[in-house]
Parts: structure tokens; sequence; C-alpha cells
């Protein structure tokens, strides 16, 4: 993430030598500071995960193991419903993360503003964020119930028919999608907030002694200025909407049938069923997957500014 | 007087639409928590014909021996612990990453995303634990949540730290900082909505992480709190009444310390302002 | 990498060089030793852990030097999971229990359980061993009791409307259509629980055993599927049949296990195919009406035997880690859960809901109605049939959703069963069965 501010407009923005410093040893930013974090990473990271890569080329049943090279990826080719899969989890992605960094900066500004009862409102919307996955699947699946459910007991009062939410294959994935936004946007939320709280004050006393009214103060200082918080949201939900699984599997496991299997849960499926080097080389598929969406957005995303 | 007028009848609007999206579901945990088993196994959203506050509250917190209680206990350590660590550590790496931009800075970036996008590999991990000597031990999970949360941390902090002026160091050095104090006496302070951010969502992670706890730290006398809902759930006999009441009392912690790093939140922001 | 595998070795050498030293010192007094304690790894939730604690008590009563502590590990998919990890990182308990059948196989007996002997086996019923053993080694004794996968029925209904049990699926399906013209719920289907699914097509392979006995070995030997065997794929065809009738509860897509139970015992419902366990659940959260609720098997295309598919129960095994004293200790404790004194004392802590596997148990004259009506099934050779998981190693792991999408009208039973053919495959494979 690439220096974006000037800071405090008061020093012009002079370019520093990166790091070197005029005397000799070491700089103020050392590579030490690499090193403990560094440790930690690589042996209890880094290193079972390239481990678990070979696995993926074996047939592993967790007490035996045998080679069989790229077998384990042509069969997860294979796999009937994979197509149906990769759609569902670019849409689940696609849905989830875009609602979060709209509605996310959306109640950003509003809980940042004078407003009243601004405590309450941001512990509420929080609070889903801490429930435990489980607990928000039942909620839901309950509240979605075709029938007895409060959201489709609410509609019918208005006199409109709520769809069959978890159970048409139309609405599944949508449904969860929904949930999960419900669950998550406290999160991007909080983020933005941090992000809008360290724009200095300075710019909003200018922009209010301009006249400039709250939409363009939004447009042109807190959009821009709340640049990283913006990146930070969109990589972190991105990379979860395409991962995402656990709460599709606590509400529909996927289903009706295979209607709203994403990738993580088709993985997740063979795990369970004991194929242990299948769903190894699921997960390098995902990974491949995942990074060749999300490595180019960051680079895109960081590069397109000015300084 | 038209703004404030508006503001407070956009704060009213906020706060009904906020009750019906989000504290409704919750009610229905609240409600499903106060029932008997049988009437809590219908699942609808009623409320109780009897209140069965006291013994579900009871009965959960007494299951296998109060193993609730040493959850909380052993959840508490865990969490205090590698979120420490994470803030601290992943807060070095971030600042280094971005002052120095060079060659790694790219290295960096991609480890960063590959922490975030892998999911973990269990059983080599266990290998690697048991080599070291520190699986099924509590600080071997710490260091094992260190690690998986670092990568979260890392990017958070780069977001921000790229807010703070560079002047300051400048200063600092010139008063004869080393890195270290620079680090810790001038930035750090400096980037204390991040840190306060950092510290309450990977909190809020690791206090509701089960999987970790359940493959690197078996045996119930170290159970963590996500892991006593199984006590209630079974794949044929759920018991939802005692299921939510669980799931209402390991809530509750996560809740109360938000609350109350919200206003450390808005001290920060006001920290932030005079910065 | 290579420091890392050195380093390991190492200290697993040394680990392996003192446990044969210690083992070594424990071995050499041949008096029996001083207090022993075992470990045993037990599911999670109430019933099966006040199961479990009872006869762990009662066996100390009459053990005094031997203590068991328990450990509880979560159910469903996470607990076989828990279980192969541990076994692969030799981090298992002394004692665990399990389920028998295809899942025990998955455990690689061989490498990762002990083998017992007839002083613990002695008293099993011989229909059990060939769900936990691999060849002619045991591995394990059971405990709990049989289950049969058929359909539990509300008498009252069936009492008013003139109506007995079903001996040909024709019957079924005119009994069912009967209690629909009056207005009630025919068949309940509850997909919210997806495993409850697939009753229709599991429950059904008595059926098929009954026309074809060597079915499951040829089903092994890849030489018959589902998808072109007729006897077979009925089991499909009867999920697509309910569904096309209309035969089913309104909300069939997110009922749930209890929400099936609580209308089969209060009457909302009729039928409801379903293991007999259940029935345990019924009589705690229903007790009043425990004894509304019945039990038959699903019947087959032609009017005969009418056969019961039956489950086995499951089995408590002793991982390979467990040695010296402690082996001795396990040993004694697995004979002890294969005795009748287990029985007893398993009765008396939950509700009984079928027979035992050990010789010489007995039921209690007061067990509920539907438990009455599955003990005779188990009377003769041929009135009841283990379920294909316990006679073949292959089961695919996306049954249940295929047999939602069948019981939801997105699937054809026609495609079904070939979407369930190719899902075998990938476990076959990983079996590294022949013929695959």
């Amino acid at each position: 993430m690439t220096s974006l501010v000037e800071n405090n407009a008061i020093a012009p923005n002079e370019p520093t030598p990166k790091g070197s410093k005029p005397r000799r040893s070491g700089s103020s930013y050392p590579f030490w500071f690499f090193l403990i974090p560094g440790i930690i990473f690589a042996v209890l990271f880094f290193a079972p995960t390239f481990a678990s890569f070979y696995f993926s080329l074996t047939r592993w049943t967790l007490f035996t193991t045998t080679f069989i090279g790229f077998d384990n990826f042509a069969l997860f080719f294979r796999e009937p419903n994979l197509f149906q899969g990769l759609i569902n989890t670019g849409i689940y992605a696609t849905v989830t993360s875009g609602l979060k960094v709209v509605l996310g900066m959306g109640l950003a500004v509003l809980l940042t503003s004078q407003i009243v009862a601004r405590g309450w409102l941001r512990s509420v919307v929080f609070f889903p964020v801490l429930v435990s996955t489980i607990g928000v699947g039942i909620t839901f699946s309950v509240l979605m119930h075709p029938i007895d459910g409060l959201i489709n007991q609410t509609l019918a009062f208005f006199g409109i028919q709520g769809p069959f939410w978890l159970t048409d294959p139309a609405w599944a994935l949508l449904s969860v999608a929904l949930v999960d936004v419900w669950k998550g946007v406290g999160l991007a939320t909080v983020i933005y907030i941090a992000g809008i709280a360290s724009i200095p004050q300075d710019y909003f006393e200018a922009a209010r002694v301009d006249g400039a009214g709250p939409w363009s103060v939004f447009r042109s200082i807190i959009v821009p200025l709340a640049r990283p918080a913006t990146v930070t949201v969109i990589i972190l939900s991105l990379i979860g909407g395409l991962r995402s699984f656990d709460l599709i599997w606590s509400m529909t496991r996927g289903g009706p049938g295979f209607v709203s299997d994403v990738i993580a849960s088709v993985i997740y499926k063979q795990y369970q069923a004991g194929f242990y080097g299948l769903s190894t080389a699921g997960n390098v598929i995902l990974f491949l997957l995942v990074t060749a969406i999300i490595l180019p957005l960051s680079w895109f995303l960081n590069r397109k500014v000015a300084d | 007087m038209r703004k404030r007028v508006r503001k407070y009848w956009l704060g009213v609007v906020s706060v009904l639409a906020s009750i019906v999206i989000f504290v409704i579901p919750f009610l229905f945990i609240v409600t499903t928590a106060l029932k008997s088993k049988r009437e809590a196994a219908l699942l609808d959203f009623t409320w109780p014909t009897e209140l069965h506050l006291w013994e579900n509250l009871v009965a959960v917190i007494q299951a296998r021996d109060f193993i609730l209680l040493t959850a909380f206990v052993n959840s508490t350590v865990l969490t205090v612990t590698s979120v420490a660590g994470m803030v601290v550590l992943g807060a070095m790496v971030a600042w280094v990453a971005e002052r120095r931009r060079g060659r790694w800075t790219k290295l960096i970036d991609f480890i960063v995303l590959f922490g975030l996008i892998v999911p973990p590999a269990v059983v080599p991990t266990i290998w690697v634990m048991q080599g070291l000597g520190i699986f099924k031990t509590l600080h071997g999970l710490v260091l094992i949540e260190i690690a998986f949360g670092l990568s979260f941390s890392i990017l958070l902090f780069r977001a921000f730290i790229a807010t703070v002026p560079k002047e300051l160091d400048e200063a600092a050095v010139l008063d004869g900082a080393g890195p270290l104090r620079l680090f810790f006496q001038v930035v750090f302070p400096l980037l204390r909505p991040v840190i306060i951010t950092v510290i309450v969502v990977q909190s809020v992670v690791v206090f509701n992480d089960f999987t970790n706890p359940l493959y690197f730290l078996p045996g119930d006398e170290n159970a963590t709190v996500q892991l006593t809902l199984f006590n209630f759930q079974d794949q044929f006999d759920t018991q939802w009444n005692l299921l939510f009441m669980n799931i209402l009392l390991i809530t509750i912690p996560p809740l109360v310390m938000f609350l109350f790093f919200n206003r450390q939140i808005v001290a920060g922001m006001a920290g932030a302002v005079k910065g | 990498m290579h420091a890392r595998k050195t380093r390991r070795a190492l200290i697993a050498g040394g680990a392996f060089a003192a446990t044969i030293a210690l083992a070594l010192a424990g071995c050499t007094p041949a008096a029996p030793s001083g207090p022993v304690e075992i470990s045993w790894l037990v599911i999670s939730n109430d019933n099966e852990v006040g199961t479990s604690q009872a006869l762990a008590d009662a066996f100390t009563a009459a053990n005094p030097d031997i203590t068991i502590n328990i450990e509880t590990r979560p159910a469903g998919g996470d607990g076989d999971n828990i279980i192969k990890t541990r076994l692969a990182t030799g981090e298992m308990t002394d004692v665990f229990t399990y389920n028998s059948g295809s899942l025990f196989q998955a455990l690689a007996p061989e490498k990762n359980l002990v083998p017992l002997t007839e002083a613990e086996t002695g008293n099993v019923v011989e229909t059990f061993l060939p769900g936990v053993s691999v060849g002619d080694t045991v591995y394990g004794v059971p405990m709990g009791t049989a289950m049969g996968g058929g359909v539990l029925y509300n008498i009252p209904i069936y009492e008013e409307l003139g109506l007995s049990v079903p001996k040909t699926w024709d019957d079924f399906i005119s009994n069912s259509e009967a209690i629909k013209a009056a207005g009630k719920t025919a068949i309940i289907q509850t997909y919210k629980d997806t495993w409850t699914s697939q009753l229709f097509v599991l429950g059904d392979f008595a059926n098929v055993l009954a026309s074809e006995p060597s079915w499951a070995d040829k089903y092994t030997a890849n030489e018959v599927k589902y998808a072109t065997d007729d006897a077979a794929r009925a089991g499909f065809e009867h999920l697509q049949e309910a569904f096309d009738k209309g035969l089913l509860n309104a909300d069939f897509g997110s009922a749930t296990l209890d929400d099936g139970l609580r209308m089969v015992a209060t009457g909302e419902g009729a039928q409801y195919p379903m293991l007999t366990f259940a029935i345990g659940n019924i009589a705690g959260t229903y007790p009043d009406n425990v004894n509304d609720v019945g039990f038959f098997a699903l019947p087959g295309e032609s009017a005969g035997e009418n056969p019961l598919t039956t489950w086995l129960s499951d089995g408590v095994y002793i991982a390979a880690t467990t040695e010296g004293a402690k082996l001795e200790a396990a040993k004694k404790f697995l004979a002890y859960i294969a005795s009748v004194e287990s029985c007893e004392v398993q009765t008396s802590a939950s509700v009984a809901t079928g027979p035992y596997f050990v010789k010489g148990c007995t039921l209690p004259d007061d067990v509920p109605q539907g438990v009455k009506d599955l003990l005779p099934y188990f009377a003769t050779a041929t009135s009841a049939y283990p379920a294909l998981e316990f006679l073949s190693p292959i089961k695919g792991p996306a049954l249940e959703q295929i047999t939602v999408a069948v019981g939801s009208g997105i699937t054809s039973a026609a495609d079904g069963a070939a979407q369930y053919d190719v899902d075998v495959e990938k476990q076959a494979q990983q079996l590294g069965l022949p013929g695959w």
C-alpha cells in the first residue's frame, strides 16, 4: 500500500530516501523486525501448508499415502457439480463483497456523524460479528422458514407471498449471501470508521468553510481519503466470500441437493468423506483461483494512486 | 436548526431500523434460551410459555463438571496472549514493510495474501508441533493463532501506517531514538484507532475459533468456549434450549468487551484528530 | 526441511527408545500392578456421556484398581475427522467409541487398532462381528442397541382410518393416499436434516438383498450398479413417487428431525421413514405419546417376507498406541462392555430402543410400542438384513444430497441413481478396491 496522504499538509512532499539514514549502522526500519513473526509464520503455517501441497499429489487416507500424480486434480475437475459450484462461488463472493463495501461505507459515514444514539447503533451493528456462525445459521433458518418464519409472516401481513428462501433453488444461495452480509457488515463498518477517523479534521473544516454540502464532502474528502480502508474491505470481503462456506454449510448444506454448493463446500464434503488427498488438491485449486483474482486486483487498487 | 432536526430524525429512524434488522434475530436466541427442551425443539419465534431461565442457566454452567467456566478461562488466556502477539508483531512487520519499500515489498504482499487465502493444513501442522514439542499445549496454540492471524493484522496495519507522517520519524531519529524506541514510543501510540480495531476484530476471531482448539489442543481440561456448544448438539438429538443458552452466555463477554472498547475507539478518534 | 525431518526423526527415535525402556521396566513385575487409569473418547452429547459414565462407574465398582477418564468429541463429520486425525498422529485415547461398518473400515484397523480375542468377544452375537472385523480378526465390541430402518407410524391415525400395516409397496401407497384424502400428511420428510432423506433408499436394502443375496459382493466388485439394477433403483423411484404424488408434508424442505418426530408422535403426520433410535428421542421429548408410535419395515415390491434393514450399533475399540498395564485394563473393560451386566447398566441409563448384540441380554417389558414392533424382525435369519454399509465398504458421501434433490423433485430417480454411482467411484478408488 503506498503512501497516499499528504501528511498534515504542512511539509512539502519532498521525496525522502527510502530508509537510508546518514549514519552507517543499520536503519530505523530494521529487517530484524521481521525475524520473530517470520519464524512463527514460516514454521507453523508456511511449512505445513507446502507439505500438504505434496499430499495433493497422492491418495491419502491419513494412514497411507499412494503417489498418483495429478489424478486428484483431474478427478476434481470431473466433479459433477463443479461448474455450478464455480458460478455460485463467483456470485456469492461478488454479492457479499459488494454489499459489505457499499453498506459498510454508508453505515460508517452515518455512525461517524453527529447522530443521536451513536453508541447504541455502533454496538448493535457490530454485534452480529460476535455471534457464533452456528447461532446465526440456525436463527436465520428459523426466520426464513417458508411458512412459519417471521420474514414470510411479515410479508404475508402486507399481502406478499414470500419465497421459499432456503429451499427454492432460485433463492437458496442469495438468502445465505444476505445473512452473510448481515453478519459481516459490522466488521466492514468498523474498519471504515477507523479509516474515516484517521482523516485529519482540518479537511472537514476547510470543506465546511468552503460551504460544501454533505454529499460533496463525502465524494471529495471521505471517499479518497478512506481509500486504504476501502481497499482493505474489498480485499478481505472478497477473499472471505470466495472461500466462504461456514454459513452456507450451516444453513443449506449446499442444498437443496447441490444448488447452493460453492467450491469451498465441495472441498469440505470431500474432506468429510475422507478423501484427504482430493480435498487438498481442491484447496490448491481454490488457492490458485483466489490468488488469480485477488493479486491483480490488489496491485491494481494499490497502484492506482498518484504520488 | 433544520440540520439538528434532521439529525435527530435520522437517528430515530436508524435506531428503529437497527432494532428490526439487528435486534430481532438476537431476540430469537434469547427466547429460545429461556424455553423448555420440548418447546425449544419447535424452533419457532414465540415467547416461552414458561420461563426456564434459571434452570437452563444452571444446566449449561454445570454441564460436564463446569466445563463452561474452564472454557472461559482458557479462551480468555488464549485470546489475550495471541491477540497481543498478533498486534505487536503484525504492526512491526507492517511498519518496516511500509517504510522500507523495495524488492521485499511485493514478496511480503504475496505472503500476506497467501496467509489469508490458504486454509491451514491440520495434520502436517500437528506433525510440526509434535516435532517441536508444543502440541497439546496452550502456548503451542497461542503460537498457532498468532501464525494464522498475522496476515490479517499486517493487512490492516499497512493500510493505516501510511497516514503516520515521516517527519515524526526523522524528528525522533535526530533525537537519538533507535528503531525500537522509534516504533514503540512514537509510532505505536499514533496507530491507536487501528490497533483497537485489530484488537477487537482479532479477539472476536480467536474467541470464537473452534477448529484450532479442536485439533491442536484436545482434551476436556483444555476446552475453549465454542467447543462447549458441542455438548448440546448432536446429529440426532440437539437440546436447542441449552444450546442457545450456551450461545447467549458465550456471546456476552465479547459484547461487553466491545462496548468497552467502543468508548476507546471514540477516544482514539479524538486522539487522531489532535495528532 | 531436511534438518527438521532429521530432528523429528531423532525426537521420535528418542521417544521410541524411552518407551521401550519404560515398557521393559513396567513389564518386570508379574503380579497385578497398582491403580491404572485409562482414557475413553465418546460423543459429547448428554445421553452418550451419561451412559458411558454409568458404564465406567459400574466397571470401576467391580474393578477398583482401574479408573476410566471420559473425554468427549463432537458427533458427525467433525467427529470423524477428529478420530482419524488423532489416530494418524498417535494422539488417540486408550479406548474410543465409533461407528461400525464402512466407517470402521476407513480407520485402517490393522494399523491403528488392537486386535481382540475370545476373552473380549466371546459373548458377542455373531451378526455383529463382520461390522468390526477385517477378515477374521475382530477389533471391537458392541455398545448400544441395534437399529432398524423403516417407517415410524402414528397408530391412532391408522386405527381411525381402518388401515393395516402394509406388506407391499403398493399397499403403502394406497394407505398413504387414503391418509391424504382424509386431510392429514401421509408421508413426513425432513430435508433440513439432510441425512434423513436417505431412508427410502437405504432402508430398502433388505428387499434388494432378499431378491439377490450376493448383491453386496457384486457391488463391491463393481459388477452391479444402482442405475441399471431394477431392485436397487427402486429405492430412488419410491422417493420420487412420494414427491410426485404429493404425499409429503408442505414444509418438507425445511422441516427438521425434531419436527418429523413431533408430527408422527402427535398425529400431525402419519408415516415417517426413520431409524428406530429416534424412538428414544420421542420417549424423552413426548413421553405421553411414545406408545402411539409404531414401526414397520419398508415394504418391497412383492408380498413375501418383508424383511427389515438393520443397522449395527457402535463399537468400542482399543487404539494401537495403548500398551502395558493400560492395555490389559482396556481389554478387561471391553470384555465388560460385552457382558450382560453392561446391557443392564445401559438400559437403566437410557431408553433401550432395540436388542443388544450381546448374548443373554434382554429388554424390559415396558419398552415403547415401536420397539416392541421392532423386536420380532430379529427373530429369524431371513427377517432382517444388515444395511449395505455393513456388507460393503463403499458408501458415497453425496448420497444425502442426491436423495434430497430426488425427494424435492429437482432430479429424477434415474438421474439420481446414476449420480450416486459416479459418486461412489471416488470412494472405491480411495479404498483401493480392485475392479474400479
